[in-house]
């Protein structure tokens, strides 16, 4: 658990965080009481066995570790790294209530690391049922249906619209959080249990329903990837990006070294960034290390940003500027932005949430100058496929309805991830696909 | 990866390639697109779907930077990465009675797609396709077949009328009752060609094409403002009411990376010649 200096990792988008070593890994394993009623793994949304594999960590078998962690989860390095474990496994450890929780994400990174060093275990697989199935979207919910499908004799087709499967761990995520080979190992992985995968396949254009409703059973995991803009004034001049676009031009399309590879950005000499999640801090750091001033403003107080603490540490380690309790109300400039307009925020009354309601102060702007600016306020469900599904039940904010077997309001289409949900996290899209893919299970035993 | 079937020059700096892609060719429509990314270190780029044969798709494309002049000196047998598609909404086809379908430069190459399914949904079609000189007309064979009437126009007077695609539609318009209208061509064409048909409040489609990414409805950059909303034109376009457009937005998004693609395409033509016009790196 050691962050690389700052200096060096400004240079690059090398991963920060340097992981343990294996004596670390041991020793810290080795801490855990390996409780009768683990309460960790009931904090796990795949139930990954936690004190079993970290009885082997304990014991150095790491191989047999990784096997442990495969029965439930198939992308162990990427959720050892982006689970939020402080509210999942971590937030329920018996040693948290009084101490410090085992580091469980820690090692399962650490495990996964090791057993792509080692050479990856491929899970069991039972045999052919010669029923197929289809899963759209290859991000952490489309990977994870497809290899618990897989896993159980269906014939799997993954379509994916981009050019690269991974869905948000790919373009959303970046390399300094998630190295894409590790991404690109796990998907591997997946794909080695025998899921065929067609990329560049939008489905509802690409694919029409019509094809997609002649599976057997078909899981939608579109995830939330419409990006919301704020209606200011001034939004659409050169300069002004969504966190997605902004995102997407140096994750997947490696803008940062054009123009060794063609996709260009606008670097930006001042970058302001608004919002205050997980997305706004990865936004925010991508400017950084394009070599921007970067500002990021938030409209409620430092206690109340979403996103993790960590990653809030190391942004301002890296030397990003907060602004709390403002919101921009205008972008200015005539032919490319030059600035953007705030105002201070009070906090008010609580909102329905619980949190207090911030409200303009009257007279109170101010303008920072810039040149880039970043919407990272939220995505919604991608509206496409659904759209073309008129039947498919849907909530206010457009996503996908399911029960608590992720089954939809159409026959024979089951759905989980941020489609269902709204933006949410890797490991309960993963949680949801699994529930989705036992329940497709047995709705297709039964038949 | 992608096979070229067949690479080609149709006019001074436009291009046509045939490129085998059946889940493109099998679902394709009029009015729609693809994204190409050549290779591993390639730009993600828009292009009209322009005809369908089999299983393969024809993209016409005018070489205007870095990834245009890349796509032009490939030839058949060589690869593409990637190919999504078909993207975009199809066109409005309907029976609307008499549609005029007017090009401007090597926008006519996505007409004759159009003009068929209109044909096909029982209009009469009358295409009108501009250039600024004889040599960058393309298609007019195919336009004069896939159209009840044809015209043609020249900025210089070099071949048919002297004059622009304009005037030929408010002579058209003058001439009989005109129901629908597609304009098709550069963005600042597609302006003021739109103002002909306002007047008269004749349906009027033009296809916008803002920078794009993913071409998914994903990252917004394509966003473009129709009748005072914002757009996304990969998945509510890129066909939208030309009355309604906000063209001068659109152009100012459209120069937004200019410096960066000419540094692009200099490092490019720079890589050509050393290797003496091919470029298997
Ligand atoms: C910048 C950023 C940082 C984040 N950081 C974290 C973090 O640290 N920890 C964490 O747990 N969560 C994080 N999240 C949230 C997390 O990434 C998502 O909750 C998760 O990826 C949801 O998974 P999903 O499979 O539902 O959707 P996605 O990951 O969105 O995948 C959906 C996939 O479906 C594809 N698709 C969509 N429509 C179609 C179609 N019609 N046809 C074919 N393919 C289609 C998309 O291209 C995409 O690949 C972050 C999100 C962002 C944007
Ligand atoms: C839906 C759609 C359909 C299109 N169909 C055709 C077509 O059939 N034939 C054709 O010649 N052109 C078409 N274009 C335009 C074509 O995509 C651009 O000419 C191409 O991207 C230029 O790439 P470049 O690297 O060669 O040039 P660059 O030097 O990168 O750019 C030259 C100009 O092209 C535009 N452009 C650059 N990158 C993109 C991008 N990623 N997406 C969209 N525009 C961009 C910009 O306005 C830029 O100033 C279409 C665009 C859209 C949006
Ligand atoms: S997958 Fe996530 S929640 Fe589950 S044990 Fe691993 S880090 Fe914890
Ligand atoms: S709750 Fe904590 S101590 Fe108990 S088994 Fe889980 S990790 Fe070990
Ligand atoms: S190109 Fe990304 S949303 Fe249209």
């Amino acid at each position: 658990m050691h962050d690389r200096s700052i200096e060096e990792r400004l240079r690059d988008f090398g991963e920060v965080d340097c992981g343990m070593t294996a004596p670390e890994a041991m020793a810290e394993a080795e801490c855990c009481l390996q409780c009768k009623k683990p309460l960790c793994v009931s904090g796990c949304p795949v139930n990954i066995d936690i004190p079993a594999f970290l009885r082997e960590v304990a014991a150095g078998d790491f191989k047999k570790a990784a096997a442990i962690i495969k029965e439930q989860n198939m992308l162990p390095a990427i959720c050892g790294r982006v689970c939020p474990q402080e509210v999942q496994c971590e937030g329920e450890c018996i040693l948290g209530k009084k101490a410090k929780p085992i580091a469980i994400g820690e090692l399962e990174r650490f495990v996964a690391d090791e057993e792509r060093r080692l050479g990856m275990v491929t899970p069991q697989k039972k045999p052919a049922t010669g029923r197929r199935v289809a899963v759209v979207g290859a991000g952490p919910a489309g990977l994870t249906a497809s290899a618990e499908l897989a896993r159980m004799g269906y014939h799997v087709t993954l379509f994916e619209s981009l050019h690269a499967a991974g869905g948000v761990l790919v373009y959303g995520i970046p390399s300094f959080r998630l190295p894409k080979e590790i991404v690109k190992a796990e998907i591997d992985a997946v794909l080695s249990l025998g899921v065929e995968l067609r990329l560049n396949h939008l489905v509802g254009r690409s694919v029409t329903t019509q094809e997609l409703l002649s599976y057997d059973a078909i899981f939608l995991g579109t995830g939330a990837g419409l990006p919301y803009f704020m209606g200011l004034p001034g939004e659409n001049l050169p300069g002004v990006y969504s966190a997605n676009e902004f995102l997407t031009r140096v994750n997947l399309m490696r803008a940062d070294r054009f123009p060794v590879f063609d996709t260009p950005i606008k670097r930006g000499s001042r970058v302001v960034v608004a919002g205050g999640g997980n997305v706004a801090m990865d936004a925010a750091r991508v400017a950084r290390r394009l070599g921007g001033k970067v500002t990021l403003i938030y409209r409620r107080r430092e206690e109340d940003l979403p996103a993790r603490i960590a990653e809030v540490s190391r942004a301002k380690e890296e030397g990003i500027e907060f602004v709390m309790c403002a919101n921009p109300v205008k972008i200015l400039g005539d032919q490319a932005m030059t600035g953007v307009e705030c105002i201070k925020m009070a906090m008010c009354d609580l909102d329905a949430s619980g949190r207090p309601e911030p409200k303009e102060v009257e007279g109170s702007h101010f303008t920072i100058d810039a040149d880039v600016f970043i919407a990272a306020i939220g995505q919604g469900p991608n509206p496409l496929l659904i759209g073309e599904l008129p039947e498919l039940k849907r909530g206010r904010r457009g996503n996908v309805i399911v029960d608590e077997n992720g089954r939809t309001s159409m026959r024979k289409v089951f759905a989980g991830g941020d489609v269902a949900t709204g933006a949410a996290t890797v490991i309960l899209a993963m949680g949801a696909a699994k529930t989705a893919a036992r329940a497709i299970d047995r709705m297709l035993r039964e038949e | 990866m992608f096979r070229i079937e067949k690479s080609g020059p149709l006019a001074d700096k436009v291009h046509e390639l045939w490129v085998n892609a059946p889940h493109v060719a099998h679902h394709a429509q009029a009015g729609q697109f693809v994204i190409f990314r050549i290779d591993e270190k390639g730009e993600r780029i828009p292009l009209t779907i322009s005809a369908v044969d089999g299983d393969a798709i024809r993209v016409i494309f005018m070489t205007v930077g870095k990834t245009t002049t890349h796509l032009a000196a490939l030839s058949a047998g060589d690869h593409i990465q990637d190919i999504a598609g078909p993207l975009g909404k199809p066109s409005d086809i309907e029976k609307f009675g008499t549609c005029v379908l007017v090009g401007g430069g090597v926008g006519t190459a996505s007409l004759p797609i159009i003009a068929r399914a209109l044909k096909t949904a029982g209009n009469r079609v009358i295409g009108i396709v501009g250039a600024r000189n004889s040599d960058l007309i393309i298609l007019e064979d195919e336009m004069r077949g896939a159209c009840d009437e044809f015209h043609l126009s020249t900025d210089d007077g070099s071949k048919g009328f002297h004059g622009f695609a304009a005037d030929l539609l408010k002579q058209t318009m003058a001439r009989e009752k005109v129901d629908a209208v597609w304009i098709i061509g550069p963005t600042i064409m597609m302006k003021v060609t739109s103002e002909v048909t306002r007047p008269a409040g004749i349906k009027t489609f033009v296809s916008l094409n803002p920078v794009m990414v993913d071409g998914t409805g994903m990252c917004g950059s394509c966003r473009v403002i129709v009748n005072g909303e914002t757009k996304f034109a990969c998945v509510d376009g890129p066909e939208f009411d030309g009355h309604t457009v906000d063209f001068n937005t659109l152009m100012q998004r459209s120069r937004m990376y200019q410096p960066e693609e000419k540094v692009s395409l200099e490092k490019f033509q720079e890589h050509q010649c050393r290797c003496g016009g091919s470029h298997h790196a």
